[in-house]
C-alpha cells in the first residue's frame, strides 16, 4: 500500500519500501486499482465519500496475501477505520478480512517477518518521531526502535516528548492552521535539541509537516521515512 | 461553520497563542502533571482498574432510570429533597428559589462544574445573595472574574503574580509573592465566610443509590466546611454521577487522584447521607439534592453514551496537545480539553460549538488515557459526521471530497491528474520555498504555506515509476 500522498509526493519512499521487502525475499505487487484508502474525507465527516473510495481500495487489494503500507496512519485506517465504515454492509466481511492481513512496515518486518539483523549500515545520530495512529491505533512503538538499532554506525537518539502530535492530523493542518504550527513548532523544537542529524518517520504526512516547518525555519536537517534509511544504508 | 463563532473561536485561540506567559505555563503544567501521574500510570493494576471503572459506569448508566429511584428514595429517606431539574433553567430556579425562601444573604461553594454548566452564581447574584467560591483555584478565578480554565485545576494558568496582584487589590495592601502567605490570606478571608454563610453549595462526584450517599472528593477541606457549617447544603450533580453501592466506587476512588493530580488518595473523601440528625454534632439542617439532566438522557442510550462515564479526572485535558497550546478558554465552553469537545457540542448542540469537534488532531492521546475508557477520539471524528450531516456540509469541501474520491475509484484518472498536477506541485513548492510567508496563497494551501514550506515534489508518480521500473 502505497497510499496517495506516497504516490503523488513521496514515490522515493515506497520505491525504498520496494527495494527493503525484496532484499528481505518477499514478492512485492502494486495493485494498480489502489489510490487513497478515504481517510481524508472519514476524519473530515464526509462519511459518504470516505466509504466510496474506501469500496475503490477494499477491491483493488482483495487479491493481496498482505498488506504493507508505508503510512502508520494508512494502516490504523484500514485496521480501526474500514470495519466501522463497512458496519453492517456487504463488504463487512471482506473489510475485516483486510484489516487482519494490513500491517504498518516496520511492524510487517519485525513482527511478521520476525526480522532481527540488518545488512544496513549508516554512519551518524538519529531521532524517531513515532506517528500517533501507528503508536495508539497499531501499538507500533518498540519495532520502529528496533530496527533502527539494527543499522550498523547509526547511533539513536530518543526524542523528547515522542508520544506527542506533530500537529498534522489531516485536514486539521488546515483547518486549524494556527494550532497546527504551534504544535508542529515543538516538535521541530524538540528534534533540533537532539542534535541529531536525521529524522526518521513512519509516516510521510507527519514527515511532510515535520520537514515543511523545518525548511520554513532554516533548517536542512535530514528527514526520512524508516524504509528510505534502511533502503540507502542497504549493503548488497 | 458561521463565520462569527468561527472568528470568535480564532480570536481565543490567537489570544492563547500569542500569549508566551501562558504559552510556558501550559507546557510546564502538562510535563508536571504527567511527570506526577506517570507513576500510577505504570502500576501493574492500572489497566485493570480502569477496566473497572468502566465496567462499572456502563452497567450503572444501562439502568440509570432504576439507579435515580432508588437514589432519590434513600436520600429522602434519610432526611433530605430530591429535585430533578431536566434542564439549566430549572436547576438555576429552584436553587434560586431555595435561597430566597430562606432569606439567604450568603453561600459558600465548593468547587463544582456542574454549577457552572448552569449558570448558577450569576442566578444567585441576581437574588441579591453573595456567593463565595471556597475552593483556591476557584476563588482566584471568581476574584478575576474568569471562568475555571480546567475541570480540576481551575487556576492553573495564573501565574503567581497575578494572583498577588488580585489578592493585593483585594486586601488592600501588597502581600508579597510568597504562596504560602497568599494561600493563608484566602484562608483568612474564606473562614470568616464559611461562619457567616446561610447555604452551603456543592457538586457532588458520586450519589450512591443504595445509600442515597452524596460522596465528595476535595483535597482542601473547603468541602467539609461548606457542607457541615451552614445551615442549608445544597448538592448540585449532573444525573449521570451514580453508583449502584459504595464497593462500586473503588476502582474510581482509587484512579481519580491519581489520574488528576499523581496522589495515591485525596485528603478527603466525605459521604454525605442525609442531613444532621438529632444527637449528631455539625451538619446541615437540611440537605437539597439537585439532579442535573440539562442534555443527558439525550445522550443516554445514543452513539455518544460512553461519554456520560466520566469521572472528570481531568487527564484527557492533561495529556492533549491542543489543550497544551490553547488551554481551557479558548474552546468557549464550561468545559474545554477532548471531554469538552465532545460533551459540549452534546450538552449545548453542536450549532454553538461548531469548532469544537474539528480543533483535534485525533492523535488519540485522550482516548488512551481516559480513565473511563471512553473513545474520545472516535467520538470526536463521529462529531465531525454528524456536523457535516445536520449542521453544515461546506460546499467546498463537499465538492472537493466528492471530486477526489470520483479520481480515486478510477485508477486511470487519478494516474492522469497526477500527470498534469506534479509539474504544478513541483513550481509551488519551488516558488513556495523561495517566498516563504511573504506571498499568502489562498485557501487550503495558504493555510500551509503561510508556516510551512511544501514537499519538494518529484517528476513521476510512484505507479509512474512502477510502470518503468517495479513489475517484475
Amino acid at each position: 500500500m502505497i497510499t496517495c500522498l506516497g504516490d503523488a509526493l513521496y514515490p522515493r519512499v515506497g520505491v525504498a519500501a520496494v527495494q527493503v521487502l525484496r532484499d528481505l525475499g518477499v514478492a512485492v505487487d502494486f495493485p494498480a486499482g489502489q489510490t487513497c484508502c478515504g481517510q481524508p474525507a472519514y476524519n473530515s465527516g464526509f462519511r459518504d465519500s470516505a466509504c466510496s473510495t474506501a469500496r475503490a481500495f477494499l477491491r483493488a487489494f482483495a487479491g493481496s496475501e498482505n498488506v504493507v503500507s508505508i503510512s502508520g496512519s494508512c494502516a490504523a485506517m484500514v485496521r480501526d477505520g474500514f470495519p466501522d465504515l463497512f458496519a453492517g454492509e456487504a463488504e463487512e466481511a471482506d473489510a475485516k478480512a483486510l484489516a487482519a492481513r494490513t500491517y504498518e512496515f516496520s511492524e510487517f518486518l519485525v513482527d511478521v517477518l520476525g526480522v532481527e539483523e540488518l545488512p544496513v549500515a549508516r554512519r551518524g545520530t538519529a531521532t524517531l518521531h513515532h506517528s500517533c495512529h501507528a503508536r495508539r491505533l497499531l501499538g507500533v512503538v518498540e519495532q520502529p526502535e528496533r530496527l533502527l538499532g539494527m543499522i550498523a554506525g547509526l547511533e539513536y537518539v530518543p526524542l523528547p516528548g515522542a508520544e506527542q502530535c506533530c500537529g498534522f492530523g489531516g485536514t486539521f493542518a488546515v483547518k486549524m492552521p494556527h494550532i497546527s504550527t504551534a504544535m508542529v513548532d515543538e516538535k521541530v523544537d524538540h528534534i533540533l535539541a537532539t542534535g541529531a542529524e536525521l529524522v526518521v518517520g513512519l509516516d510521510a504526512s507527519c514527515l511532510m509537516n515535520i520537514e515543511g516547518r523545518l525548511r520554513r525555519r532554516g533548517s536542512r536537517l535530514e528527514v526520512r521515512h524508516l524504509a528510505e534509511v534502511l533502503a540507502a544504508g542497504w549493503r548488497r | 461553520m458561521s463565520v462569527e463563532t468561527r472568528r470568535a473561536f480564532d480570536e481565543r485561540v490567537e489570544r492563547a497563542l500569542g500569549d508566551p506567559a501562558l504559552q510556558r505555563v501550559l507546557a510546564e503544567g502538562q510535563d508536571y502533571v504527567q511527570e506526577l501521574t506517570a507513576p500510577a500510570r505504570a502500576e501493574p493494576d492500572w489497566p485493570a482498574a480502569l477496566d473497572e471503572i468502566a465496567r462499572v459506569r456502563l452497567a450503572t448508566l444501562a439502568h440509570l432510570d432504576r439507579y435515580v429511584d432508588e437514589f432519590a428514595t434513600n436520600v429522602e429517606r434519610a432526611g433530605g429533597h430530591v429535585f430533578f431539574a431536566a434542564d439549566a433553567g430549572e436547576a438555576r430556579r429552584h436553587v434560586a428559589g431555595l435561597a430566597r425562601e430562606r432569606g439567604v444573604k450568603l453561600v459558600v461553594k465548593s468547587k463544582s462544574m456542574v454549577t457552572e454548566e448552569i449558570g448558577l452564581n450569576p442566578a444567585l447574584e441576581a437574588e441579591g445573595v453573595e456567593v463565595v467560591e471556597t475552593d483556591l483555584g476557584e476563588f482566584i478565578v471568581q476574584m478575576a472574574h474568569e471562568r475555571p480554565f480546567h475541570i480540576l485545576k481551575p487556576a492553573i494558568h495564573m501565574p503567581l503574580e497575578r494572583v498577588r496582584k488580585l489578592f493585593s487589590a483585594d486586601a488592600g495592601r501588597d502581600l508579597g509573592d510568597d504562596a504560602h502567605a497568599l494561600t493563608g490570606y484566602a484562608r483568612g478571608v474564606l473562614r470568616e465566610k464559611f461562619f457567616a454563610a446561610d447555604m452551603g453549595i456543592t457538586g457532588g462526584n458520586f450519589g450512591v443509590a443504595a445509600t442515597g450517599s452524596v460522596v465528595l472528593v476535595t483535597n482542601e477541606g473547603n468541602g467539609r466546611m461548606t457542607t457541615t457549617l451552614p445551615r442549608t447544603h445544597v448538592v448540585v450533580m449532573g444525573v449521570e454521577r451514580l453508583v449502584p453501592t459504595f464497593p462500586d466506587l473503588e476502582a474510581i476512588l482509587k484512579v481519580l487522584p491519581r489520574a488528576g493530580v499523581g496522589l495515591r488518595a485525596t485528603a478527603y473523601v466525605t459521604a454525605i447521607t442525609g442531613p444532621r440528625r438529632s444527637g449528631e454534632a455539625d451538619g446541615p439542617e437540611e440537605l437539597h439534592v439537585v439532579l442535573v439532566d440539562n442534555g443527558r438522557s439525550r445522550i443516554l442510550g445514543g452513539k455518544y453514551h460512553e461519554v456520560l462515564s466520566c469521572i472528570r479526572c481531568g487527564a484527557c485535558l492533561d495529556i492533549c496537545p491542543v489543550f497544551r497550546k490553547i488551554g481551557g478558554h479558548a474552546y468557549g465552553a464550561v468545559y474545554s480539553g477532548p471531554i469538552g469537545a465532545v460533551l459540549s457540542p452534546l450538552l449545548d448542540g453542536l450549532e454553538c460549538h461548531p469548532e469544537l469537534p474539528f480543533a483535534s488532531s485525533l492523535c488519540g492521546a485522550c482516548s488512551e488515557v481516559c480513565s473511563a475508557r471512553i473513545p474520545l477520539a472516535a467520538m470526536l471524528r463521529e462529531l465531525r459526521e454528524d456536523y457535516v450531516a445536520e449542521v453544515e456540509a461546506a460546499p467546498a469541501w463537499r465538492l472537493g471530497f466528492q471530486a477526489y474520491d470520483a479520481a480515486a475509484r478510477r485508477p486511470w484518472v487519478w494516474a492522469a491528474g497526477e500527470a498534469l498536477a506534479l509539474p504544478f506541485a513541483r513550481l509551488a513548492s519551488a516558488f513556495v520555498a523561495a517566498a516563504g510567508s511573504r506571498l499568502p496563497a489562498p485557501g487550503v494551501l495558504g493555510a500551509w504555506t503561510r508556516s510551512r514550506d511544501l514537499p519538494g515534489a518529484e517528476r513521476s508518480s510512484f505507479r509512474a515509476l512502477w510502470r518503468r521500473w517495479g513489475r517484475r
